[in-house]
């Protein structure tokens, strides 16, 4: 089988300092990858670096698309990159107001990956967006409102929604439920546990909550000081930590 | 001859403009850059559209200038007294004797000809602004024809008021690629974007010229089931009974009494000359 993403010596220095370095891994269709670590440990810009946000120094970040098979995202043109960041890829935020457009109303934030590529009949459009709430548990009767009126955790759900209207295959997920309280997040990681086995997405998400990890992610990185120190099953690496670091990480969760 | 260059402008500035208009009329639609002046008179009062003017003028040219339609309103008088004095060009009223015409959010009425110049006068160039206000961003999705945030205002306006309400600056396609701002003229005046003549668009302080060339496919931006439509006021003209052209409405009273006139003056002029007449003619001339 082609790995649907296939990730290789991916190197980033900011100066002399280094973002990341030297991560290679694969991604195969329907498989949840976690990337763990502290803050600072280039989790992040990794990630930026997959998502076409940023050029990476070197390394290549091979993409299966859907026409041309395996191409590699780094050296592609900048249209051909923009055109997969809106139809098969997304980009979860951490904060939804990054993600969404503040002046635009639920409907039209759903509607713009729609419209953006090509979808020019307002009556469907408006039919997947309402449908798509439904989906993300906000009530159709709020498609006209604007997300400065949502709460914190309605604003993270909108963001997913529109992120996920044109049927991606690929999910970059950036600390998806930070910010948000410990019952909001349940009910957030929930409905992305469904939404990702229903659609059978790609998902790699970026956190330093283990406990994200442990409900959604199949495989599991760890990172340190920008170098991948430890990678594996999430249920192998959590419960049976090698490296010295991945076991504080392990140890620091506070068991309640 | 007056003490200023000819149309005021010098030499190298005008040539300067001039490369902006080939290069806009080359491209249409794309907004071009150049390096406007200050003109001695504030910004929003068309010195994009009269540098562009003076540009194109030559001592032959016969120039008129309207403003919302009319002819004799503050912005048309000085614009035109203007170019009287710094070009000592003929100036005209009439639409058909005119060969370079500066306008202010209309399109006259009587169709222009391929020998004739309509020059704009655009407060902000950028159709994606209000969506999108970072100039680097608007840029690229020009360059890459990302348009999908145009259709998301129109969409916004109907779900807030159930039809397209954008009823002037209504965005449009050029030559199937650039999406343009065709400065605030009503929507009634979209569909004569595809004329005969050239049409030069100049935004003064944002520093942009663009422009359509003659015979140039020009569309509305609109949804399937939305499509677009010119409106206006569902009236004849009071004075000329025209029934074909964008009328203001004027109130006349605290009574409730209202007037629906042509706003293009000449337009209205002419008809009435030729002996239409309209529901008030009379009361007027009394």
């Amino acid at each position: 089988m082609t790995p649907l993403l296939s990730v290789q010596n991916i190197r980033k220095t900011y100066g002399t300092r280094i973002g990341c370095t030297d991560v290679s891994f694969d991604l195969y269709p329907g498989e949840v990858m976690g990337i763990v670590g502290e803050s600072g440990s280039g989790k992040s810009t990794l990630l930026n670096c997959l998502a076409g946000h940023l050029e990476p120094d070197e390394g290549r970040v091979v993409f299966d698309t859907r026409t041309d098979g395996p191409v590699d995202t780094v050296t592609m043109s900048k249209p051909e990159r923009r055109m997969l960041g809106r139809t098969d890829w997304a980009f979860v935020h951490q904060h939804a107001r990054d993600g969404l457009r503040m002046t635009v109303s639920a409907g039209g934030n759903i509607g713009e990956r729609l419209m953006a590529v090509g979808d020019r009949h307002y009556g469907d459009i408006r039919d997947k967006a309402i449908d798509w709430l439904g989906r993300v548990e906000i009530e159709a009767n709020r498609v006209d409102d604007r997300p400065t009126a949502f709460s914190g955790g309605m604003q993270q759900r909108l963001q997913i929604a529109r992120n996920l209207v044109t049927g991606p295959r690929l999910v970059f997920m950036d600390e998806p439920t930070g910010g948000l309280d410990v019952s909001v997040q349940a009910r957030l990681l929930d409905l992305l546990r469904g939404l990702v086995r229903e659609m059978g997405l790609s998902a790699i998400i970026v956190t330093h909550d283990l406990a994200v990890v442990r409900l959604l992610a199949d495989r599991l990185m760890v990172m340190k000081d920008g170098h991948v120190v430890e990678s594996g099953l999430t249920d192998q690496v959590l419960d049976d930590p090698q490296h010295a670091y991945t076991q504080l990480l392990v140890s620091s969760v506070l068991q309640v | 001859m007056s003490d200023y260059n000819f149309a005021y402008l010098d030499e190298q500035t005008k040539r300067m403009i001039r490369r902006a208009i080939l290069k806009g009329l080359a491209v249409p639609g794309y907004q071009v850059p150049f390096a406007s002046r200050e003109m001695p008179m504030p910004y929003g009062w068309g010195t994009g559209g009269v540098q562009v003017s003076a540009a194109t003028l030559t001592p032959e040219d016969t120039f008129k200038v309207i403003d919302q339609g009319a002819d004799d309103t503050t912005n048309a008088v000085s614009i035109r007294k203007f170019f009287e004095n710094t070009a000592g060009v003929a100036t005209t009223e009439e639409t058909e004797k005119a060969t370079v015409i500066q306008t202010r959010h209309r399109i006259p009425e009587a169709e222009l000809t391929e020998d004739q110049i309509l020059v704009y006068q655009v407060p902000i160039p950028e159709p994606l602004r209000f969506l999108e206000p970072r100039e680097t961003e608007t840029r690229k999705m020009h360059a890459l024809e990302e348009y999908g945030l145009m259709h998301v205002k129109l969409y916004e306006d109907i779900s807030q008021h159930g039809a397209i309400s954008t009823s002037y600056a209504h965005p449009v396609r050029v030559s199937g690629r650039y999406v343009m701002d065709p400065s605030p003229i009503p929507k009634f005046d979209n569909p004569k974007l595809e004329m005969d003549a050239i049409q030069l668009f100049g935004a003064g302080r944002e520093q942009r010229i663009y422009a359509v060339p003659p015979h140039t496919k020009v569309v509305s931006l609109d949804f399937e089931d939305y499509p677009f439509e010119a409106t206006k006021a569902d009236h004849p003209c009071d004075l000329c009974g025209a029934e074909d052209s964008y009328l203001d409405e004027l109130i006349m009273d605290d009574a409730g009494n209202r007037m629906f006139v042509c706003s293009d003056t000449d337009y209205c002029r002419s008809r009435r000359a030729a002996g239409h007449e309209g529901r008030l003619a009379k009361e007027d001339a009394a």
